[in-house]
């Protein structure tokens, strides 16, 4: 298959990222689409390391990872203390530093 | 063959994604980005990406989405509304993927690089085995390898302090008060009743004291020497 392919399911996954990010309100699925833009990334990052034939793309790739990890632990961490506090888990309520 | 796999694997991406997006259970969502990875780590295997596609298994499908059911099971996987009540984001958030999906396949077409039409360079045996990903990252990545440790040790410690139990802002206390006030039988006791330092169960003088629950005797004073765990 052609690369371009590679990159036009990378797109589509980083569009429907987008769009659930801005339309869920759950911070839990928000994460969950933040994984989705990431993985994006890593799709086309590793589709370009195999069109030049260098493996550099890969390594970007494995970083992604490592930061999408980071991310992921961060959040839920966070999405606990709110949990715990209880406070609504729901972005539009959790608004005490509206301006 | 491999324009089969693809389209395998790209539909299982693809639908695996809008289940994210689309579905009403968190818990839902987690099993379909499961399904979404499995099939992302087909594609990295198609492009000749083993340890990518090995990394992304074991460590996405398997370790971090382990900790998005913790959560999930934590906090409650109840139906959850699918958009927000009001406001601008319901309408302007589909628009503004339409728009960026347009603007990306715009880019792509007209995009100059020649590579793009074609299947990639020819393929070198040895690309993308660990032993290759190994000796750049050894070498040439060695700096952002050791930082990329680093950072996962910050966000562990981070992680930790986040989540962990803070005195007085969780309704943990009235557990802790049945757990002191368990009735314990005559002459057991901890070390600090032993050397006299606090009054147990068994150093009671009254005999109608040793079946009382020690928790109305001691239970002021051993909540302030508590740790803030």
């Amino acid at each position: 298959m052609a690369i371009g392919w590679y990159l036009a399911v990378s797109a589509l996954i980083f569009c429907i990222g987008a769009v659930g990010v801005m339309i869920r309100p759950n911070p839990l699925v928000i994460l969950l689409c933040l994984e989705l833009m990431l993985n994006a990334g890593n799709l086309a990052l590793v589709a370009f390391s195999r069109m030049w034939g260098a493996a550099d793309g890969q390594i970007f790739a494995l970083f992604v990872l490592v930061v999408a990890a980071c991310e992921v632990t961060v959040g839920l961490g966070l999405i606990v203390a709110i949990y715990r506090r209880q406070m609504p888990v729901n972005v539009d309520d959790l608004s005490e530093l509206h301006g | 063959m491999s324009a089969v796999l693809f389209f395998i694997a790209a539909i299982g991406v693809l639908t695996g994604a809008i289940g994210v997006v689309m579905l009403r259970n968190p818990f839902y969502s987690v099993l379909a980005l499961v399904v979404h990875l499995i099939a992302l780590a087909a594609l990295f295997l198609l492009l000749r990406a083993e340890f990518v596609a090995a990394a992304q298994v074991v460590v996405y499908a398997g370790a971090v989405m382990v900790l998005y059911v913790f959560v999930v099971a934590y906090i409650g996987g109840a139906d959850q509304p699918l958009h927000r009540p009001a406001g601008a984001l319901k309408v302007l958030g589909p628009i503004f993927g339409l728009a960026l999906a347009v603007e990306l396949c715009i880019a792509m077409l007209g995009s100059a690089l020649k590579g793009i039409g074609g299947k990639g360079a020819p393929y070198v045996f040895g690309f993308g085995t660990p032993r290759q990903i190994g000796q750049l990252f050894l070498t040439t990545y060695l700096l952002p390898f050791e930082l990329a440790s680093l950072l996962l040790m910050v966000a562990a410690v981070g992680a930790v302090v986040l989540a962990r139990r803070r005195r007085g802002l969780e309704g943990t206390e009235e557990f802790e008060d049945q757990l002191v006030a368990a009735p314990r039988p005559a002459y057991t006791g901890t070390m600090a009743e032993v050397a006299g330092i606090r009054q147990g169960a068994g150093t009671t003088t009254e005999p109608d004291r040793q079946t009382e629950p020690i928790g109305a005797a001691t239970g002021s004073k051993d909540r302030s020497s508590k740790g803030g765990w």
